[in-house]
């Protein structure tokens, strides 16, 4: 029987049981992205000190759901679709064992519900990182175990059907380097997840009294092997995303598979180990562990960055010179399709997560000036540069990519569509700069109140600090606008949404009913060849220039930047 | 029809990238990294930690 149908519009190959997983990961995590840009306006008008909005308890039981749905769900979720499409579709061949992956997503589904109801209860106020002593309600600790089990039962048919696509050959030679990156995404899932599961599971036991004692500092040392890998998940899955649009959009071919696969490799051995940042600042760890962790194996997978950074960008610049725009260094940058939300999202996303995000990232993993920003609103600071204007802003605009590829809807308000890349990423860039500069000024990461109101020991922040974070949160108003933006339009699309095929009705969109049968009406998909050699031409000079000059411009930025803090290290602690 | 041929042996993958398209094999060193230097490395300098007096 017939279990395939092609896209029209792009010619990817969907098989109906991988498509419906797609579909049902990507709604749930949009809802869960809801449900964390709501919760966002309570944190930045409580933050932003004039305002104040939430009272203590409140602010930190939304804190604690707007991360956990922020970083947790939504992006898992996402990153399960992706992972479906990075092998079903890219690889053309059916799904490995559909059941236990509808048995995974449900046990996410109910994972994640049960700890939102945990959260909103008021009695599991803990922050995402839940750190010991302080006790969540049990179901809180086992809603993130059911959810972690069925991610790993998802990623695990991930890999079934890569074996699915090798057995049955359909595909030729090496898998394509979308799927690569999906690879290396997944891979750090397994690490991700069993690091959770080692240390959540006794947390959980502890929590209904089958544990007397969780140390403190094992705790946070194997948490962080869940925390901080798993927005590794995401730099891996959203640079795949980064290859993949400068492929449909622009046809780009890497300038060197080598490179971004040696790139991609560098992640699988050394991204993971970046974790140790978080703990630069504790006792009892040694220098050696610190130092290794960070300043080697990290610095390590900051290359691999710099080699996408340099590899996507000048793909896509190499491509647009063979369409003609040779003039000047940036004509190619100028004539990109600006208007097109899957590449100004993308273009964002790049400039943001490798201006912003990595140049920050270096400097929170340098043990000397970490000591500058640790513990301060500098780290979120960094990590919404990575994982909003970074992962989550690709995710959306790979969105737009997949409603009418996937779903068969046209975009719904196209023209919101068109500015809400500008918006959320204007928005959200504005933040994560004010909340930068009010963190280096030692502004604490998660206190509920600036002024320190009724603590027994006073401490005032000077008043400039208080200007930026106000700024930062107007930033942050935006971001959240740009967020509804976004949900309007998909949300929309998928209900109101011109229909390109006559059977993607409601239930085919939001909860994953395959099309009409008649649709799927390919056995086997072509096998997929592999791309032909790329030509050697020989170039007098560079051969994307552009890029080139936008690479030394990163790495000036980055240069001064770390100086900068270097002095500024000097005058934190002065000597003599 | 002798140039098409070697054109496609030299687009073959070569032996290593043949190696590190084994997604099991990179499976087991991803796993396995960050599990010796970060966790059991970090568990063990936690468990040498003297217990106060």
């Amino acid at each position: 029987m017939a279990e395939f149908r092609v896209c029209p519009d792009s010619g990817f190959y969907f098989h109906k049981s991988a498509e419906s997983l797609m579909k049902v990961n990507a709604v749930v995590g949009i809802v869960a992205l809801l449900v964390a840009g709501l919760l966002a306006l309570g944190v930045v008008l409580t933050r932003w000190q004039e305002v104040h909005w939430l009272p203590a308890d409140t602010f930190y039981m939304v804190l604690t759901a707007h991360g956990i749905n922020a970083l947790i769900f939504w992006i898992i979720f996402f990153e399960m679709a992706v992972l479906h499409f990075a092998s079903s579709t890219l690889l053309r061949c059916r799904i490995a064992t559909p059941k236990w992956a509808w048995a995974g997503f449900f046990l996410m589904l109910i994972g994640a519900v049960m700890n939102n109801v945990a959260v909103f209860s008021g009695a599991s106020s803990v922050m995402m990182t839940s750190y010991v002593p302080m006790q969540a309600e049990p179901h809180f600790y086992l809603g993130i175990i059911l959810f972690a089990v069925g991610a790993l039962i998802q990623v695990f048919v991930f890999f079934g059907t890569l074996v699915v696509a090798q057995q049955e050959k359909t595909y030729d030679g090496s898998v394509p380097l979308v799927t690569f990156g999906a690879i290396t995404a997944a891979i750090i899932a397994v690490f991700t997840i069993a690091s959770g599961a080692i240390i959540l599971i006794p947390t959980f036991l502890w929590s209904i009294g089958y544990v007397s004692h969780i140390d403190a500092e094992m705790y946070r040392v194997i948490w962080w092997g869940l925390g901080h890998s798993s927005q590794q998940i995401n730099v891996a899955a959203h640079i795949s995303i980064w290859y993949l649009v400068a492929g449909v959009l622009f046809g780009a071919r890497p300038m060197s598979e080598k490179v971004s696969r040696f790139a991609f490799l560098l992640y699988i051995f050394f991204l993971q180990l970046a974790s140790a940042h978080h703990i630069l600042v504790d006792p009892g760890i040694s220098t050696e562990w610190k130092i290794f962790n960070t300043s080697y194996a990290m610095y390590l997978a900051v290359l691999a960055s710099m080699i996408h950074g340099l590899t996507i960008p000048g793909a896509i610049e190499v491509a647009q010179r063979g369409k003609g725009y040779t003039k000047g260094l940036f004509e190619w940058l100028r004539k990109a399709p600006w208007g097109n939300p899957v590449w100004s999202g993308v273009a964002i996303s790049v400039v943001t997560f490798g201006f912003i995000g990595g140049i920050t990232g270096v400097v929170m993993g340098t043990e000397q000036i970490n000591l500058i920003i640790h513990n301060t609103i500098y780290v979120p600071a960094h990590f919404h540069a990575t994982v909003v204007t970074g992962t989550t802003l690709t995710f959306m605009a790979i969105t737009y990519l997949l409603i009418p590829v996937l779903f068969r809807r046209q975009l719904f308000l196209p023209w919101v569509a068109k500015m809400q890349p500008y918006v959320f990423g204007g928005g959200m860039t504005i933040l994560i700069l004010f909340m930068l500069g009010a963190g280096t000024m030692g502004v604490s990461r998660r206190h509920w109140d600036m002024d320190f109101a009724g603590a027994a020991m006073a401490f005032e922040y000077p008043a400039i600090a208080y200007t930026l974070m106000a700024v930062g949160a107007i930033g942050g108003v935006l971001g959240v606008v740009g967020g509804g933006m976004f949900l309007a339009v998909a949300v929309g699309s998928l209900l109101f949404g011109k229909k390109l095929e006559p059977s993607a009705g409601i239930l085919e969109s939001f909860a994953g009913k395959p099309l009409a049968a008649s649709v799927y009406n390919i056995d086997k998909p072509e096998v997929l060849a592999m791309a032909p050699k790329l030509k050697e031409e020989h170039h007098k000079g560079f051969e994307a220039p552009g890029t080139f000059i936008l690479a030394m411009l990163l790495l000036v930025t980055f240069v001064v930047y770390y100086f900068i803090n270097w002095k500024y290290l000097a005058s934190v602690w002065p000597l003599g | 029809m002798s140039d098409q041929k070697n054109n496609d042996e030299e687009e073959r993958i070569s032996g290593w990238q043949s190696l590190i398209d084994n997604p099991f094999l990179l499976l087991f060193i991803g796993v396995a990294m960050p599990t010796v230097f970060y966790i059991v490395w970090g568990i063990m300098e936690i468990v040498n930690v003297p217990v106060a007096p």
